[in-house]
């Protein structure tokens, strides 16, 4: 009889874990992890493979759009898939205009450009030149707006640059005038802007289009794929990882991933647990 | 007049944006980038009214002692530091330095980037919380969504030659039942959009003149 009390004793608390327990399992996970740095496999899904796919096609001498639309906020998730796409770029020698149509996002963005600028440089020994290998055009409100802007000329959203040169004094923008004038759009966002890029980017003037977006977000644009209004999509640290995996350039994505794999792991552990209690204390109470 | 002035001028734009896609003349084009570029101007107002706004609301806390007063100092003074170091930057190095001084980045950097993370993160721990909470296979419906939940949990485990097989159902979930959902829901939106517009654009829809 007291064992069966102690059984349901356990069966019932399984049910009414104190959340202050899941968070301190889940920091413990976390923090072992990232000190104990495991590498784990990622397999590469086939959205991913279509957008690296659609990049390494490109020619040299081709101009892509990278457009970054986020904050710190998302940073973890989206930057290692930016500093990627652009190491890859660079290595194709695809020329690269950027915007930052989030109010937080263009100093991050330019200290992107920046890092990956040097690193392509010192890994190659090649030299890139602003203005004629790749431009910042900066931030400007109303993402929607914007978009709907450029898509008939870059030169009256931007008539200048980030850093305040005028857009016809460069090489690269004196022959692009707007979106039409593009080989792909690649969209880095966390925000709705997405929406925008396709609505009023790549559908109403025909651009291909590439996007990573936050996990959370991911589902929402599996439609747009199916329907190949994108050609590709990277969804969360897992799809920044598959990305560092095929462009060969193992990152702070991949790192991540074992990190996100075993609080995965933690919160299945914990889903099962509640489960068993819930169903333990319910036999219960219908033999009663 | 002053009711019918806003409802002519957005029936006249509204149709003319409307009707200017099928339109495929130059001056077309070029009369919806000027509108265009109007919004932009008018986005710009918004920001110096939002500035307006969040410097009198935190004024107010603050001089009326209201709950966590205390926090509004905090948001003025990252306000004024910021707008300080930008306009230090911009006055000592030109508009092109303006957003990447020294204090402006360090700030941006070491402040802002880590806070925002730090919100965003703390996602992770509620998610969890919550996960065990509402996973309950209380119902076929709710066993349903447990089952799937946790397959597409486990398309970012590695199990080995267990992966393929749960990618390939994660998949399935993800594309097929996820998709016919979203397109459902987008289109509902996009009628819904389609109908407000016409509202709007027609004046049967007037909330936005305000109550006078």
């Amino acid at each position: 009889m007291a064992k069966n009390n102690s059984s349901n004793d356990i069966f019932d608390r399984m049910l009414t874990i104190d959340r202050r327990w899941i968070f301190i399992l889940l920091a413990i996970v976390v923090v072992t992890v990232y000190i104990i740095e495991p590498t784990v496999p990622v397999l590469v899904t086939r959205e991913v493979q279509q957008l690296y796919d659609h990049i390494e096609s490109l020619k040299e001498g081709d101009v892509i759009l990278l457009a970054m639309d986020y904050d710190p906020s998302t940073l973890a998730e989206l930057h290692p898939m930016t500093y990627t796409v652009l190491k890859q770029c660079f290595k194709k020698k695809v020329k690269v205009l950027v915007t930052a149509l989030h109010q937080n996002g263009p100093g991050m963005a330019d200290q992107a450009l920046r890092e990956t600028v040097a690193i392509h440089e010192a890994a190659t020994g090649d030299t890139l030149e602003y203005g004629r290998d790749y431009v910042f055009l900066g931030y400007k409100p109303y993402p929607a707006i914007v978009i709907n802007s450029m898509g008939q000329d870059f030169h009256i959203s931007f008539p200048a640059d980030y850093y305040n040169t005028s857009i016809d004094s460069l090489p690269l923008t004196q022959r692009v005038h707007n979106l039409t004038d593009l080989d792909a759009i690649i969209n880095i966002s966390g925000t709705s802007a997405t929406d925008y890029w396709i609505a009023y980017g790549a559908a109403a003037y025909n651009v291909p289009l590439g996007i990573g977006v936050t996990g959370v977000m991911a589902t929402d644009y599996y439609p747009y794929l199916q329907a190949g209004r994108i050609f590709g999509l990277m969804g969360g640290l897992k799809g920044a990882a598959e990305y560092e995996q095929l462009a060969d350039n193992v990152g702070r994505a991949t790192a991540g991933m074992a990190m996100q794999m075993w609080a995965h792991v933690l919160i299945i552990f914990f889903i099962v647990l509640g489960n068993v209690g819930y169903f333990m204390t319910r036999n219960r109470t219908g033999k009663e | 007049m002053r009711r019918q002035f806003p409802l002519a001028l957005v029936f006249i734009i509204g149709s003319f944006i409307g009707i200017q896609e099928f339109i495929p003349l130059d001056w077309a084009k070029s009369l919806k980038g000027f509108l265009l570029d109007w919004t932009i101007v008018i986005g710009v107002f918004a920001m110096a009214l939002g500035l307006w706004s969040l410097t009198k609301v935190s004024m107010d806390k603050i001089s009326k002692k209201s709950d966590d007063w205390q926090y509004s100092i905090v948001t003025l003074a990252g306000l004024a530091s910021m707008m300080g170091f930008s306009m230090y930057s911009w006055a000592t190095g030109g508009i092109e330095n303006a957003l990447s001084g020294y204090m402006f980045t360090q700030f941006f950097d070491y402040v802002m980037v880590p806070i925002q993370a730090t919100m965003f993160s703390l996602l992770a721990f509620f998610i969890a919380s919550a996960a065990y909470r509402a996973f309950r296979a209380r119902s076929i419906l709710a066993s349903l969504l447990l089952v799937a939940a946790i397959i597409v949990m486990l398309r970012v485990v590695y199990l080995g030659d267990l992966s393929t097989p749960i990618n390939a159902m994660a998949d399935w979930i993800i594309n097929v039942p996820n998709l016919a959902a979203k397109r459902s829901i987008l289109i509902g939106v996009g009628l819904g959009m389609v109908a407000t517009a016409l509202k709007v654009i027609l004046g049967i829809e007037r909330t936005y003149l305000g109550r006078d």
